[in-house]
C-alpha cells in the first residue's frame, strides 16, 4: 500500500517559502481587521434602518435577505466585474474588502437587531420619561446595554469571515491563498503551500476560537 | 434581459443542486458519527473526533477544497473535481453539523436519560427510542440554516473546475461579456433557491419553539 501513497514533504522547500506566506498573511489579517470594521458599520446601518418607517425598512430588509442569501463568491464577482463597467473603479484589496464587509454586515445586523431588542422595554420608556432625546437614548442608554451581550457573537463572525479571506483570492488580492497558488504554480508544488496556508488559518482561528468560547463562558456567568 | 442565458446557467444549477443535496447527505451522517464520537464514553474516539472537528472548522473551506483537488494527487491520490468537492464540502460541514449534534443531545434533560436507566434500557436502545428523536426535533432548524450555508459555499467548487452555476456564469461572462445580465441572473437564481429554505426554517423554528413549549 505505502508504495503507492508515498508521504512526501520537502521541508527545505516548506521553510523557504514560509516567509512569503507570512508576508501574505499580514495581507489576509488586514483584509479581516477592515472587512470587519466595515461590516460593524454596516451592521449597525441596516439594523437601525429596518427600525425605521416602511418605505425605508422594507427595501433595506429585502438588501439583507438579499445579501445572506446569495454567495459571498458571487458577490465579490459582481463588485469586480460590475462597477468598472460603471465606471466605478477600486482596486482588488479594496473591492474584497467592500465586498466581505457588506456580506458579514448583513449578518451582524441581525445581531444588532437581537441585541438591541434584548434591551428591556422599561428602559426606553424611564429615558423616555426623563426627556431624553432619541440620539441620547441611544448613544448612553441603548446601546451601552445593548453591545456587550453581542460581543461573542461578533467575535464568532469575526473568525468565520477571517476564514472565507481565501475567497478574495478569486478576484486576484494576493493574501495567503493567492501566494499558495502562485509558488503552487511555479514550483509544481501544492502540498507544501496549500498545506502551511491550512496550518497558518488554523494556528490563527482556533485560539481565536477558544477565547471568545472564555468571553461567552465569563459573560454568561456575569448575568 | 438575456433570457437566452438562462438554459445554460440552469445546466450549471442542475450541477449545483447536486452537489448540494450529495454534500448534505453526506454530511449529515459525518455530523451525527463525529457528534456520538464527541460524546464518547471512550477518550480516544472523543479525542479523534474532537481533532477532526476542530481542524476542519479551524480551517478555511476553500484551503481544504484546494488541498484535497492539488495537494492530494501528490500523495498517489487522485481525485476527481467532483469528488473533491463533494469532500471538502461534506467534512467542512460536517465538522459543524457535530458541534450541532452534540450539543442537541446534551440537552436532552438528564431526568430522561435516568427514567430510561431505570427501565433497564441498553445504551443503544435509550439513544435510539429516547434521546436522539427528543434531540432531533433541537437540530432541525440549525441543521437548516447549515444547508443554506452549503448551498452558497458550492459556488466554491466553480473555482476547481466543477461547471456548477457560478462557472458557466463565469464561462459566459468571458466568452459574451454580457456581464450585469449574467451576474444579476447568478444571483437572483441563487436566491430563488435559498430564500425559500430560509423561510422554511423559520417555519420550522416556530414549529419547533411550539413544542418545547408544550
Amino acid at each position: 500500500m505505502f508504495d503507492v501513497i508515498t508521504f512526501r514533504w520537502d521541508g527545505e522547500f516548506a521553510l523557504s517559502i514560509l516567509p512569503q506566506l507570512l508576508r501574505a498573511a499580514v495581507i489576509t489579517l488586514q483584509a479581516t481587521v477592515v472587512g470587519f470594521a466595515l461590516a460593524v458599520v454596516i451592521g449597525l446601518a441596516f439594523a437601525l434602518l429596518r427600525r425605521g418607517p416602511r418605505p425605508v425598512s422594507w427595501p433595506v430588509g429585502f438588501v439583507v435577505e438579499f445579501l445572506r442569501s446569495t454567495p459571498l463568491l458571487v458577490q465579490l464577482y459582481v463588485l469586480y466585474f460590475l462597477l468598472p463597467a460603471y465606471g466605478i473603479r477600486f482596486d482588488a484589496f479594496t473591492t474584497g474588502v467592500i465586498g466581505l464587509g457588506l456580506h458579514y454586515g448583513a449578518y451582524l445586523s441581525e445581531v444588532y437587531r437581537a441585541g438591541i431588542a434584548s434591551v428591556d422595554e422599561g428602559q426606553w420608556e424611564a429615558a423616555t420619561a426623563l426627556n431624553f432625546g432619541r440620539a441620547h437614548i441611544w448613544r448612553t442608554i441603548v446601546l451601552p446595554q445593548a453591545v456587550p451581550p453581542m460581543v461573542p457573537a461578533f467575535g464568532n463572525y469575526f473568525i468565520v469571515m477571517f476564514k472565507e479571506t481565501p475567497l478574495l483570492s478569486a478576484i486576484t488580492v494576493t493574501e495567503l491563498m493567492q501566494t499558495a497558488k502562485i509558488i503552487g504554480a511555479r514550483s509544481f508544488n501544492y502540498v507544501e503551500p496549500y498545506t502551511l496556508v491550512g496550518l497558518i488559518f488554523f494556528l490563527m482561528s482556533y485560539p481565536a476560537a477558544l477565547l471568545v468560547n472564555r468571553l461567552e463562558a465569563r459573560l454568561a456567568r456575569n448575568r | 434581459m438575456g433570457f437566452d442565458l438562462v438554459p445554460i446557467l440552469l445546466r450549471g444549477l442542475d450541477v449545483t443542486v447536486r452537489l448540494t443535496l450529495t454534500s448534505a447527505a453526506l454530511a449529515f451522517v459525518i455530523a451525527i458519527v463525529a457528534g456520538l464520537g464527541r460524546l464518547s464514553p471512550f477518550a480516544p474516539i472523543r479525542f479523534l473526533a474532537g481533532a477532526y472537528v476542530e481542524v476542519f472548522r479551524g480551517t478555511s473551506v476553500l484551503v481544504q477544497m484546494f488541498w484535497f483537488f492539488f495537494a492530494l494527487p501528490l500523495f498517489g491520490i487522485t481525485l476527481t473535481p467532483f469528488v473533491a468537492g463533494v469532500a471538502a464540502l461534506a467534512l467542512n460541514i460536517g465538522a459543524y453539523g457535530a458541534e450541532i449534534v452534540r450539543g442537541a443531545i446534551r440537552s436532552v434533560p438528564d431526568g430522561q436519560i435516568e427514567a430510561s436507566i431505570a427501565l433497564n434500557m441498553t445504551p443503544a436502545l435509550r439513544m435510539r427510542r429516547v434521546v436522539l428523536p427528543q434531540a432531533f426535533v433541537l437540530m432541525l432548524p440549525p441543521f437548516g440554516n447549515l444547508l443554506i450555508e452549503l448551498l452558497k459555499a458550492t459556488a466554491l467548487v466553480s473555482l476547481i473546475t466543477i461547471p456548477d452555476v457560478t462557472f458557466q456564469g463565469v464561462a459566459l461572462q468571458q466568452t459574451t461579456g454580457r456581464t450585469t445580465e449574467i451576474f444579476l441572473w447568478l444571483l437572483v437564481l441563487y436566491f430563488a433557491l435559498a430564500y425559500p429554505m430560509t423561510l422554511a426554517v423559520r417555519w420550522v423554528e416556530r414549529r419547533a419553539s411550539a413544542y418545547r413549549k408544550a
